[in-house]
């Protein structure tokens, strides 16, 4: 079948002409919204900072609405479509199915993204992002979620039908690759993920017409299977991004496709049960519940996680040990490229997800030590550990591969480029941390005032509050400079820059990380890979043995803080 | 052997190496024990956010409100009722936009159960500065049993978002000997 594309020159594979303009609008439309909710974030740390104290009670809840909204779904969202394009028709060779069905999914979501935000900046929606009822928003803010779902249902559907048409036009031979995989089963969470968001919001919306009643604990349980199942499209999706980084940037391989590939088949079985993880302090649910749902099933989920956590970095060992990095146990490691953005984001990406989110969210997610982090600082601390730190840090990594590969355009400001994964990566990293230990002193989260000084019974926090409050400032700052460094460098290049041709894109020069004018090698002979094998990966082996000691002794100090507590229950 | 944006060609399915089985095999134990220790905790730990739950109207916990601090009250500080219940009563703490009522004197050491409604909107009940949290929902009566182990005046902080006045609902609960 004949269909517009051109030949890439850096991977020699199809690029269907359809696929790779809706990857541009998504992605374009993503780092709007990302730059909406980057305004937001640096507005709130300046907020929540008591010394500068910045905004007013109304603009802080209503900016903190806004922000939520724009970073976890609209910025996260379509950068996602931009994805699946990417794994979808590009790594598969094929042509793009229904590509004006692409553009309709495309549009509703825009459009329900706009109207959303109309209605919060014009103060009609000041129920924050989880919109927990019975506070009630203009009718108008949820249907605008209602048509951006269905818009990313449209496009995450065609995704399926791209792996489809590659399987009958046969553009892969075999099993298609793990990237794709690894995004297929985002593609599944998120439609998991979609229909929860239609249950809760369609009657929500109903109910803010009065015309149907609500149960406000079924609410919260419906609300987060949408909003914590989103979070795991952005794991599904940020991994697979690893496995792809890897490979463009120091030819990482797969040390075994049937453990990465059941890891990621863990997830769409159990990672949507996290809806718990927000109810554990709930009186409407039972224990038993909590402690089957707050663990995935005995933790299967989290197994997938540990084993990603294993799987890449070993997997980029032995791509360096075969590509002649074989000294000891961590030349791969200090001779890795650390000057190419697309490696230094994926690696403070996996370590910030993996020691920063991972086990913090493991923690405050068992069901009782979750009675000293409910609503307190230390949980938005561990979520920009994950959803910051760990996707957004990849989606930037990409980016800068994305850009002279689909975009055909240098990497602007190149040398910022460099350090702005380490910028924003330390930023959030001490943001995280800062707010994680605010929040062990009971500080609350999503909170004005923490001064007190107009309540009625005063409240005095202890000093080192504000020490951590202050860290929590500066890290937000950073990240935020390190976050409009990137929107500046993605506007540049791509509105700002020419075009490059095929000899531009393989001749090198500034502003082309290094993995595109030379990519690593991709496939070794089984007698390589044999070989390799034998030394194994014991860099990788004594990094997840840190690891593991970490996540004991926080596990652990934080039950016997909790056991110090009044007996409760 | 190849990268993760290249097909697998042939028999893909082949044994784990080493390493990756060891640390699968570590993790999936570590998964097991935590696992465990949750429904350990609930046997053999002293705090847990089971409780007793049930539902409750608004008007209902009005009135149960009411009549607890008809029956213990014993002083009036800030607009609150200041109430000291004996040890081992039912306790009703009510959150509304934006206060906790009432004020609370406990015994160190007695055994309380607290029920906490809300009658409007989702309140978070935080216990400063132990750093106690629970969810307070409208409709649902969350009855817990709480066994103040020293003494001291403690705040309950809203940590839910309940509004334009959420950071001034402030509760007060004084444990004594």
């Amino acid at each position: 079948m004949e269909w517009l594309h051109r030949i890439c020159p850096v991977t020699n594979m199809k690029v269907c002409r359809q696929a790779e303009t809706l990857l541009k609008w998504n992605a374009v439309t993503a780092i709007v919204h990302l730059l909406i909710g980057l305004i937001a974030a640096v507005l709130l740390v300046l907020t929540r900072w008591q010394a500068v104290h910045l905004l007013p009670v109304t603009w802080f809840y209503r900016i903190l609405t806004a922000h939520g909204l724009n970073m976890l779904i609209f910025f996260i969202i379509f950068f996602e479509m931009a994805v699946l394009y990417y794994a979808g028709p590009i790594l598969l060779n094929c042509r793009q199915p229904a590509p004006k069905a692409g553009w309709l999914g495309y549009a509703l979501m825009l459009l329900g993204a706009t109207m959303t935000n109309a209605f919060v900046f014009a103060g009609k929606a000041d129920v924050l992002f989880t919109s927990y009822t019975p506070l009630r928003a203009h009718p108008a803010y949820y249907f605008g979620i209602i048509l951006f779902a269905v818009g990313a249902l449209i496009q995450v559907a065609l995704f399926f039908a791209t792996v489809v048409v590659a399987k009958r036009e046969k553009t892969v031979s075999g099993t298609i690759p793990l990237v794709s995989f690894g995004a297929l089963t985002a593609a599944i969470i998120a439609v998991i993920t979609l229909i929860h968001g239609a249950m809760v919001y369609i009657p929500t919306f109903l109910w803010s017409m009065d015309l149907m009643d609500m149960d406000h604990q079924a609410y919260r349980m419906v609300w987060w299977a949408l909003g914590h199942c989103s979070q795991q499209i952005n794991v599904a999706a940020h991994v697979a991004i690893w496995y792809l980084l890897a490979a463009f940037t120091v030819g990482g391989v797969v040390l075994n496709e049937k453990v990465s590939r059941l890891a990621f088949f863990l997830y769409i079985l159990f990672i949507s049960m996290a809806s718990a993880h927000h109810l554990l302090v709930d009186p409407g649910l039972s224990p038993a519940w909590k402690v089957w749902n707050t663990s995935y099933a005995m933790y299967l989920a989290v197994l997938a996680s540990m084993v990603h956590g294993f799987t890449v970095p070993g997997g980029i060992e032995m791509g360096q040990r075969l590509r002649g990095f074989n000294q000891g146990r961590f030349q791969w490691l200090t001779r890795a490229p650390w000057g190419d953005p697309g490696f230094s984001a994926l690696w403070l990406s996996l370590v910030i997800f993996g020691f920063g989110g991972g086990i913090t969210g493991v923690v405050i997610g068992t069901e009782q030590i979750n009675i000293i982090a409910h609503n307190t600082l230390r949980i938005p601390g561990h979520f920009h550990m994950t959803v910051v730190g760990g996707t957004a840090l990849a989606f930037m990594g990409v980016t800068y591969y994305l850009l002279p590969l689909i975009f055909r355009r240098r990497v602007a400001f190149y040398k910022l480029a460099q350090i702005q994964p380490y910028l924003f990566g330390v930023g959030i990293t001490l943001m995280g941390l800062s707010m994680t230990y605010a929040g062990t002193f009971g500080v609350p989260r999503r909170h004005w005032d923490i001064s007190f000084t107009q309540s009625a019974f005063s409240v005095k926090l202890p000093t080192i509050v504000d020490l951590f409050m202050a860290g929590t400032a500066l890290g937000g700052v950073m990240a935020f400079l390190g976050g409009i460094a990137f929107v500046a460098i993605a506007v540049v290049s791509v509105f700002f820059t020419r075009p490059l041709s095929n000899e531009d894109l393989l001749s090198g020069g500034p502003g082309l990380p290094p993995g595109i004018s030379k990519m690593p090698k991709q496939s070794w002979s089984e007698e390589e890979a044999a070989e390799a094998h034998k030394t194994g990966t014991p860099g990788t082996v004594t990094l997840v043995v840190i690891f593991f000691i970490c996540f004991i002794l926080y596990y652990f100090a934080n039950w016997k803080v909790l056991a110090a507590l009044w007996k409760v229950g | 052997m190849h990268s993760g944006i290249t097909p697998p060609e042939g028999n893909w399915w082949l044994p784990v190496p080493k390493d990756e089985k060891r640390w699968i095999t570590v993790s999936f134990i570590w998964c097991m024990i935590m696992f465990a220790i949750m429904p350990l905790w609930h046997w053999k730990g002293g705090q847990n956010p089971g409780g007793i739950r049930g539902r409750v109207s608004a008007a209902d916990f009005r009135e149960r409100t009411k009549q607890f601090i008809k029956d213990y009250e014993v002083g009036k500080e800030k607009g609150h009722s200041v109430v000291e219940p004996p040890p081992g009563a039912d306790v009703y703490l009510q959150a509304s936009m934006w206060r906790w009522d009432p004020v609370l004197k406990l015994k160190k050491g007695a055994t309380y159960t607290i029920h906490l409604s809300s009658v409007d909107i989702n309140h978070g009940f935080s216990l400063y500065p132990l750093n106690l949290n629970f969810q307070v929902v409208p409709g649902y009566d969350y009855a817990l049993k709480m066994t103040p182990n020293e003494t001291g005046d403690l705040r309950i902080i809203c940590n839910e978002f309940c509004g334009i006045n959420h950071h001034r609902m402030v509760g007060k609960i004084i444990v004594e000997d």
